[in-house]
């Protein structure tokens, strides 16, 4: 009966979607289970009705930087979270949370299990400057200061400490913007948001007044994007305030730039020289020509000394800091690194360029039968069409191979089968999307009581919990 | 077929969801839940008369055309999701993403409002931004926007695996 049932099923799938007799079912798995995942996974359903896709996620819970990374007074950017609902949710996906790829199962098993792997795991580690003091109390990384206050789980002790005034962050990107938006934007605001609940307790009690975001290069140079500069410059009760001497000059760039830097650089300029600041008990203080030489203090860090740079170069995007040999400390309580992350590699199978921290790839294809896609394998940059068209370019590189027969659907593949049986044997509880649906329930009424859109879980063993009520994986 | 594949799409096709999912775009019009179509639901009932009507024409980003009938009123985002054509939307129009950056050709470009700085922001992140780039969920048809020719970009190859970036545009 179950079985007249899903062939009629699959021919009616067929008749209505009007796509071509496919009799052999192509199984695909994919390893993380953030934007980059959940886009190819999308791609792929869209074109090739008949396969099944497993996504695997280390955390119990799916969206990886989504829930994780965006800011939390950033939620229009969530919305996309309704789109992998509705992709998660499809006949042919399989969510499969609590899986960590590398220790519970390797590249190896999934190969042996599917037809085509998909590695888009992300880009989980931050570079360093490799300078003394690094390591010092409460110099923290910018990822782990947004995992902190976004409730990713490895974060959340995270010893953030907020009793001084002053505070230097390194790096101009726009994770660093979040981080100084995030310590500067006033307590009410950020209460109506799903920032965590520590996080929040925190910064009610911060002391700190003013945010130095330096780079080493100048004004022309900053990666942050305009959006997030003009929330900085119309944040409530704090103002923006810059060094007029570095912006000689280069009001007469302005109309031979091309169009993101130019209105970047209008903006900055119009901060920078026409604008007098509105006084304010909080400071944001972007400082430019600095390269940190040393991070001082003790046991816990009391300043940065910096060399300060000139500019070397005729392209502006290009040009390059080059120490004058000048000195200079800037007294400070807490230090936030935000230089950019990049990728582990988790299994010594993958083909990985440790230099630049990201998988080896051509377009997304690593090696017979395994794909790469979103920051893992372009590196740490961009928006999120960016990854999503990065995505959709591997996934249509699986169906072409598909396609093509480099793989061979012929060849049978167990699947998830295979891969919940070693699981098991290993004792790793898998959350489903059921699962996920009964931790993201909690969440939200937890927020209500709060006022909050959501009050995120933090604890794995918590999140376990409350998915275990949910489907299993496979019945 | 397993069998657990089977219990998947008789638990969606009880849950009803089994139509939805599988073939989104050519059923949406008779198969509709208040979970699918959360937002745009306007731009799914047709012109009540020909006045109402403006014709919008999508070139996708292999350059084929198609053309489809609008109406006063219709956001370009949602009317090309009814119309099953790739434009993204992931912030579902709340001026947050890029994924609905489209071209609009130069006869109909002036007759749209100037975006403001929020969109202009946001278009400033878009891999491929030209002068008459525009974010569709932006774009609301108005009956002198009749004939309009909304071309998807290119898919980006901003990616390169030797580290090469490209100047921007």
């Amino acid at each position: 009966m179950i079985r007249f049932c899903s062939q009629s099923l699959y021919k009616n799938a067929r008749f209505l979607t009007g796509l071509p007799n496919q009799t052999k079912c192509a199984k695909i798995c994919i390893v993380g289970g953030g934007p980059a995942g959940f886009y190819a996974a999308q791609h792929i359903i869209k074109t090739l009705p008949q396969c099944e896709i497993d996504i695997f996620e280390r955390l119990p819970v799916p969206f990886g930087l989504v829930r994780f990374g965006v800011a939390p007074d950033h939620p229009e950017v969530k919305n996309v979270i309704n789109t992998f609902t509705k992709t998660a949710k499809s006949p042919q996906v399989r969510f499969v949370g609590n899986v960590n790829f590398g220790i519970d199962i390797n590249l190896q098993d999934l190969k042996e299990s599917y037809h085509a792997v998909i590695l888009t795991y992300g880009a989980e580690q931050d570079k360093t400057f490799g300078i003394p003091g690094e390591n010092l109390q409460n110099v923290i990384s910018a990822r782990e200061f947004v995992g902190w206050y976004n409730g990713l789980p490895r974060d959340k002790d995270l010893n953030v400490d907020l009793s001084n005034e002053s505070v230097v962050i390194l790096g101009q990107g726009n994770v660093a913007v979040d981080a100084a938006r995030m310590l500067l934007s006033p307590l009410d605001e950020l209460k109506k948001t799903d920032i965590t609940e520590h996080a929040l307790a925190k910064l009610a009690d911060s002391k700190v007044k003013s945010v130095y975001l330096v780079g080493r290069r100048g004004p022309m140079q900053v990666a942050f994007t305009i959006k997030e500069l003009r929330e900085m410059i119309n944040l409530k009760g704090c103002s923006s305030i810059f060094e007029k001497e570095h912006f000689r000059g280069i009001p007469n760039l302005i109309p031979n730039l091309v169009r993101p830097r130019k209105r970047l650089t209008e903006l900055l300029v119009k901060s920078a020289l026409e604008t007098s600041p509105k006084p304010s008990s909080k400071e944001f203080r972007p400082l430019f020509l600095r390269s940190p030489l040393a991070i001082l203090g003790d046991s816990r860090v009391t300043g940065v000394e910096f060399g300060l740079n000139t500019l070397e170069g005729t392209e502006l995007e290009n040009q390059r800091a080059i120490p004058t040999g000048e000195r200079e400390v800037i007294t400070s309580g807490m230090v936030l690194r935000s230089i950019g992350y990049k990728s582990v590699c988790p299994d010594p199978s993958i083909p990985f360029d440790n230099k630049r921290g990201r998988v080896i790839n051509t377009k997304g294809r690593v090696e017979h039968g395994v794909y790469s896609a979103g920051w893992l394998s372009t590196g740490p940059v961009g928006v999120i069409l960016s990854t999503m068209s990065n995505a959709f370019e591997t996934g249509a590189n699986v169906l072409d191979d598909i396609r093509q027969e480099v793989i061979n659907l012929n060849e049978i593949r167990p699947g998830i089968n295979a891969i919940i049986s070693k699981l098991d044997a290993k004792g790793v509880q898998t959350v489903s999307f059921d699962g996920w649906e009964k931790i993201d329930k909690e969440e939200v009424t937890r927020g209500k009581a709060l006022g909050k859109p959501r009050e995120k879980i933090v604890d794995i063993k918590e999140m376990l919990q409350i998915a275990e009520t949910g489907k299993k994986v496979i019945d | 077929m397993n069998v657990s594949t089977i219990y998947r799409y008789s638990y969606l096709f009880k849950q009803k969801k089994f139509l939805e999912t599988i073939s989104k775009h050519s059923l949406l019009r008779y198969v509709r839940t208040s979970e699918v179509v959360n937002h745009g639901e306007f731009e799914y009932q047709d012109p009540k008369s020909e006045e109402d009507v403006v014709n919008v024409t999508y070139i996708d980003k292999d350059g084929k055309s198609n053309a489809v009938r609008g109406k006063v009123g219709d956001n370009v985002l949602y009317l090309a999701h009814r119309h099953g054509i790739d434009m993204e939307g992931a912030c579902e129009a709340s001026l947050a993403c890029t994924t609905c950056h489209v071209y609009v050709e130069s006869s109909h470009l002036d007759l749209l409002p100037e975006a403001d700085d929020k969109e202009n922001d946001l278009l400033d992140m878009a891999p491929f931004l030209k002068e008459n780039s525009r974010l569709g969920c932006q774009i609301i048809l108005s009956k002198e926007l009749d004939g309009i020719q909304l071309q998807l970009p290119k898919a980006t190859r901003n990616f390169y695996v030797d580290g090469h970036k490209p100047k921007p545009h």
